[in-house]
């Protein structure tokens, strides 16, 4: 390895970061893969723990077969030294130098131990997490979101009980419901506030990934075979229970998006696995400055960031599944490349990627208006309900502090409640405060992208001052 | 079938862990969460305000729902971290700091 080969951090080692490192690696950048997990994949490609030793771990994936092509080009540049793979990393921060990039992260679970890792260029490849709505109830243990029960799945071969309800909207309720199904779960039903037929309207902007829509039906028939009962146009409207779970409630929803009395009905449970979509993860792009459009991270053609040095892929740049990531990440790690040895890089060696990247952001954008919350859903959320799950900041005080203390924005909502104050900082709570208090969402702002102890802070002022 | 089943999984050896006093099996590889999960439990936390019951919510570190001591450390999120052999888990009242 050249000692002069221009260095390039990648954060996340999700489809994107993977798609990223391969694309610079080969390419004579010398990379440095930073992931928080203890093995590469991210939440899409999530595999059980080594430990468990599974022997057929693709049974709860699919697209296994690119995974095993990424895993293996990844072993391979790691064998030769390419890239450098930093499992069990928690990024809290990018600093920006003037010789390039410090990333700070902290080490293991229990992030605590500090380390760094300085690089010339920078991509973020962060990822998203779930979106949940607040409903009366959703707190109660046995509640826990559509993509934590996959996790939980995939990572730990575990699941929270033996009847599921999965419920709320998107085209992740599908791989979820026949995932818990496929373990041994009985899923008493798989709740969707949107129509999907309405998907059929608009075939027209679907047609070009019909692999996408195959998919789907793929799901569809297996939940079919496993006589799961899909309820379209449904919602859940109270989670029972007093220590932990025991039933759900769901009711029809008129074509306003409102609960139509008298069609509640009670379904017993043990758990309920919930989500309204997905966010994605800008804290890192924030920090260092990138402009964020909605809550994506804006990228121009080449995913570079409006920061010079710093490129984005992935669902931190929009929510649009793998195969977009895998294509966003494989231009933005030719362009890092091309860009850090110095040369203006050629679209047309990415023509294919880019072609699969407008497709499948059209095709997403489709889903997204067709796979949206129910628009009066705040009208099921009572004054009781929690909304906050970490200050446990209830929707009274939430409408308190806007009608009565005549809060206008999110931020002052959040300094008369303490609504996204706590341990989460308002990554959970954010879009159901907003909602409720019927203000714009506003982007979070942090500082830092996790929890960091004050003494990790006080040495990291220390080294600097001795490097100095 | 059960998921371990599904995935064929083999793992090593069980070993013992105990929750408040009371032992439990886990198996290697498993975070905290998983453990509890396999043996039936689903809260191990109660908040700081109402003293509500709490466990895994987000699943990937996100939330910070599933908070438990392991081994007199409080605060731990259970669903990233590993269960070890011999750990002592006791659920989490408040912050954990304040008993």
């Amino acid at each position: 390895m050249n000692a002069e080969e221009p260095r390039l951090a990648v954060i996340g080692a999700g489809p994107a970061g993977l798609a990223a490192a391969l694309a610079a690696a080969g390419r004579g950048v010398r990379v440095t893969l930073v992931d928080s997990a203890e093995a590469p994949g991210g939440q899409f490609y999530r595999q059980p723990s080594a430990g468990l030793g599974a022997r057929r771990p693709e049974a709860l994936h699919h697209q296994w077969r690119t995974w095993r092509r990424l895993r293996e080009g990844l072993d391979q540049y790691i064998a030769a030294g390419r890239v450098g793979h930093r499992a069990d990393h928690h990024v809290w921060c990018v600093e920006r130098e003037p010789e390039g990039f410090t990333v700070h992260a902290l080490l293991g679970p229990e992030q605590e131990k500090p380390a760094v890792v300085h690089a010339d260029a920078v991509l973020l490849a962060t990822g998203g997490y779930e979106k949940v709505l607040p409903f009366p109830g959703w707190t109660l243990p046995g509640v826990v979101t559509a993509g934590g029960a996959q996790a939980m799945l995939k990572g730990g071969l575990v699941v929270s009980g033996r009847t599921a309800v999965v419920a709320g909207t998107g085209p992740l309720l599908l791989p979820v419901a026949t995932g818990l199904a496929g373990a041994g779960v009985t899923v008493a039903a798989l709740v969707e506030s949107a129509d999907p037929k309405a998907l059929v309207r608009r075939a027209g902007a679907l047609a070009g990934r019909a692999d996408k829509l195959a998919e789907g039906a793929g799901y569809a028939r297996e939940l079919l075979r496993r006589r799961v009962r899909t309820l379209v146009r449904h919602t859940v409207v109270e989670a029972h229970g007093t220590d932990r779970l025991t039933a759900v409630t769901v009711a029809a929803l008129d074509a306003e998006g409102r609960v139509r009395p008298g069609t509640e009905r009670r379904t017993p449970c043990d758990t309920l696995a919930v989500g309204h979509g997905m966010l994605p993860h800008t804290d890192l792009a924030e920090a260092l400055g990138c402009r964020i459009i909605g809550p994506n991270v804006h990228v121009d053609e080449e995913q570079r960031t409006d920061v010079p040095g710093v490129w984005a892929a992935g669902e931190t740049t929009g929510i649009g599944g793998a195969a977009l990531a895998l294509a966003e990440g494989h231009i933005a790690g030719r362009s890092a490349a091309a860009r850090l040895r110095g040369r203006d890089p050629d679209p047309r060696e990415w023509a294919a990627a880019a072609k699969s990247r407008a497709a499948l952001r059209g095709f997403f954008a489709t889903l997204d208006s067709v796979y949206a919350p129910p628009a009066h859903w705040t009208e099921q959320v009572t004054d009781a309900t929690v909304v906050c799950r970490c200050e446990e900041v209830t929707a009274g005080a939430v409408r308190e502090a806007v009608g009565e203390l005549g809060a206008g924005d999110v931020r002052t909502v959040k300094l008369l409640t303490r609504a996204g104050m706590g341990w989460c900082q308002g990554r959970v709570c954010g879009p159901a405060v907003a909602g409720i208090a019927g203000c714009p969402e506003s982007v979070g702002r942090r500082p830092f992208a996790r929890p960091v102890p004050l003494g990790v802070l006080a040495d990291q002022n220390g080294d600097q001052a001795e490097a100095r | 079938m059960n998921p371990l089943e599904l995935a064929e999984a083999e793992p090593g050896p069980a070993f013992t862990v105990t929750l408040d006093g009371r032992e439990i099996d886990a198996l290697p590889g498993q975070t905290v969460a998983a453990a509890l999960w396999a043996a039936g439990v689903t809260s191990w936390r109660t908040t700081r305000g109402e003293g509500r019951p709490r466990g895994v919510f987000c699943g990937i570190g996100v939330c910070f729902d599933c908070l438990v001591t392991v081994n007199d450390r409080p605060g731990q999120r259970a669903c990233l971290v590993p269960v070890r052999p011999g750990d002592a888990i006791r659920t989490q009242e408040g912050t954990g700091h304040e008993r």
